[in-house]
């Protein structure tokens, strides 16, 4: 049942999206955005609140009208191809869900059929489905006493009853603990392994970095970088070096001497006097050695010392130099990782 | 094999979707509904509790005073087909509430962004609130039945229950419009009361309108409720039927026609 790309020599575009417009009076949710998903690739679209990510996908998904643009999916037209489109996606997310007084088996079984599933096929399907997302065992229960973890993976599972060429998850991890959200990252990873191609939206860096292949990032409704995401990370500095001198009065003195000693990326050492820390980007092994050995030349005593990958703030500020719009995503990024 | 293309060729010429399976996609959300019944039996109790409720009230504490002390069983026989009518319009209600609170959840996004008629979705709903009037009204007639309810013309009965039934219906595509539409299932609620309480008062569905002022004697004649009240009694105890009947039914054409393509419109442009 599952799409094998059988040339990924020469992979076509799965999803194309040329100056697509969305007003929503004044507010511009998507400003004018291209986008190009390669067939059989997961294809990241990295942005804060209010970026016009979910409105990216529900103009792809043919719930809204775009105001202007064009879009392609599967080689089918958004606004004059509705029908057509809506046999090859697969949405799942924040808003698509399911149906929350079914069991997951009747949810499963009841999208079958309205995909024009015969019974038989319909309840195989489900059962198949079930089994491989780990739900078999609460497949009668209520959908409404599953665990955060479980709905997302029954999300996934209904997804794919139709065998989707292109795939949309929109936020499929945004507000799941770490280790559910593992969970879900690794279904996602055999999904893709199966040969789909997916659009994913996330606010995270590291959820983009572990699934996606190509990222663009997006912002007030516009395109603010768009690539390879190794590129991208080059670009952003990698990772952020987090030191914590013993000392607090040494904070900016630390600062100094990473300046001095000519680390200065694309956004140099910063201060955080919350925290105590002074943060810099670093991009290898070798530059992290180097400056710690830097800090520590001038006698500074350091408390702590960790690593983390860029949260979406800091992605921003170095591509585009301001902070994200959307004062919710100024707090701190949720999946700092040790290195 | 082939391997000159990766292509998805998912491309059958006609994106139209065929009567078989639009009837399977209702089927589908039908049984949907259905398992919410049997998921959550309270929501069965409006069907079930208020035609007890009201047809208790009615005739206990109108009936003597109505037809006086000592005749209740003939209110009963006044009452009953009246509050056929009556209980249409409240479940037809009902509908604009529960779909406006499933359009709170992600699975009407779903179920529009797949290949199926978004009618489908709508029929669906109505079938399934056709089948609780159904049973509201078998609960109503047992209730008259017991307070000592005659019926003459058992096939006019069956007639009464379906013209209630078709004129119900056509009144839930209004609600399923404000469903969509509203904001919120209060502010339907709100407003539903606002314009039922009259239209279901403002009728002869529970007392001859003989004695009520010419001015409004204009208004509970054009009723549509009025209406199907009398074509209802006139069905079941024999009466005038013919003029009622029929002007019950244009109604219920004339709302459908209108409404149900604003509703699927309104459902199909959501955004």
């Amino acid at each position: 049942m599952t799409r094998i790309d059988e040339n990924p020599g020469r992979p076509r575009a799965a999803v194309t999206v040329r100056g697509l417009v969305k007003h929503y009076g004044e507010t511009r949710a998507l400003d004018g955005v291209d986008l190009e998903v390669r067939e059989g690739t997961v294809h990241g679209v990295l942005g804060p609140n209010g970026a016009g990510k979910t409105t990216l996908v529900r103009c792809l998904s043919t719930l809204i009208r775009p105001d202007a643009g064009e879009a392609f999916v599967a080689g089918y037209d958004v606004v004059r191809q509705p029908r057509q489109l809506r046999r090859v996606i697969g949405l799942t997310g924040q808003y698509a869900s399911v149906d929350e007084k079914l069991s997951g088996h009747e949810n499963l079984y009841m999208i079958g059929r309205l995909l024009d599933l015969t019974r038989k096929e319909a309840r195989s399907r489900s059962e198949a489905l079930l089994e491989r997302f780990s739900l078999t065992e609460a497949a009668r229960r209520p959908v409404n006493t599953y665990s955060g973890g479980m709905r997302r993976r029954l999300d996934l599972a209904a997804s794919m009853i139709g065998s989707p060429a292109v795939l949309y998850l929109d936020e499929p991890t945004t507000g799941l603990d770490p280790r559910t959200r593992n969970e879900v990252w690794q279904e996602i990873r055999r999904m893709v392994g199966d040969g789909a191609t997916v659009l994913l939206t996330t606010q995270y860096m590291e959820e983009a970095e572990q699934l996606a292949g190509e990222l663009t990032v997006v912002d007030r409704g516009k395109v603010v970088a768009g690539g390879a995401i190794e590129e991208l990370k080059a670009k952003v500095g990698g990772r952020t070096l987090r030191i914590r001198p013993a000392d607090p009065l040494q904070l900016r003195p630390t600062a100094t001497a990473l300046d001095d000693f000519g680390l200065t990326g694309p956004g140099s050492a910063t201060v955080d006097s919350q925290s105590g820390t002074v943060l810099v980007p670093i991009l290898s092994d070798e530059q992290l050695t180097a400056v710690v050995g830097a800090v520590t030349a001038r006698g500074i005593t350091v408390a702590a010392i960790n690593t983390e990958l860029p949260s979406l703030d800091e992605v921003f500020l170095s591509l585009t130099g301001h902070k994200t719009t959307d004062s919710q995503d100024t707090t701190p990024a949720r999946m700092e990782v040790a290195v | 094999m082939s391997t000159t293309l990766a292509a998805p060729a998912p491309a059958p010429a006609d994106p139209r979707i065929g009567l078989r399976s639009h009837l399977q996609h209702i089927r589908a959300l039908v049984r949907r509904n259905l398992l919410w019944i049997r998921q959550d039996p309270e929501s069965m109790f409006d069907a079930v509790l208020m035609p007890i409720v009201f047809c208790l009230l009615f005739v206990f504490v109108f009936g003597g005073a109505i037809a006086g002390k000592g005749n209740q069983d003939e209110y009963v026989n006044y009452v009953v087909p009246g509050l056929m009518a009556m209980m249409g319009m409240n479940l037809a209600m009902g509908v604009g509430t529960g779909f406006n609170q499933d359009f709170q959840t992600g699975v009407m996004d779903r179920f529009r962004s797949m290949p199926i008629a978004r009618s489908s979705v709508l029929i669906a709903k109505i079938t399934v609130e056709l089948g609780r009037m159904l049973v509201a009204m078998a609960v109503l007639l047992t209730v008259g039945f017991v307070l000592g309810l005659s019926v003459e013309n058992v096939p006019g009965l069956l007639a009464a229950v379906g013209l209630a039934g078709v004129f119900g219906s056509a009144v839930m595509w209004i609600f399923l419009t404000m469903g969509v539409m509203m904001k919120n299932a209060q502010a339907i609620q709100g407003m539903g009361f606002l314009v039922l309480f009259p239209l279901q008062f403002g009728s002869s569905i529970f007392a001859p309108t003989d004695s009520m002022p010419g001015w409004l004697q204009a208004f509970t004649d054009y009723n549509p409720l009025s209406s199907l009240a009398d074509a209802a009694r006139g069905l079941m105890n024999g009466g005038p039927i013919a003029h009622d009947a029929l002007v019950t039914l244009i109604w219920s054409v004339v709302i459908t026609a209108v409404m149900a393509p604003v509703a699927i419109h309104k459902f199909r442009t959501k955004s």
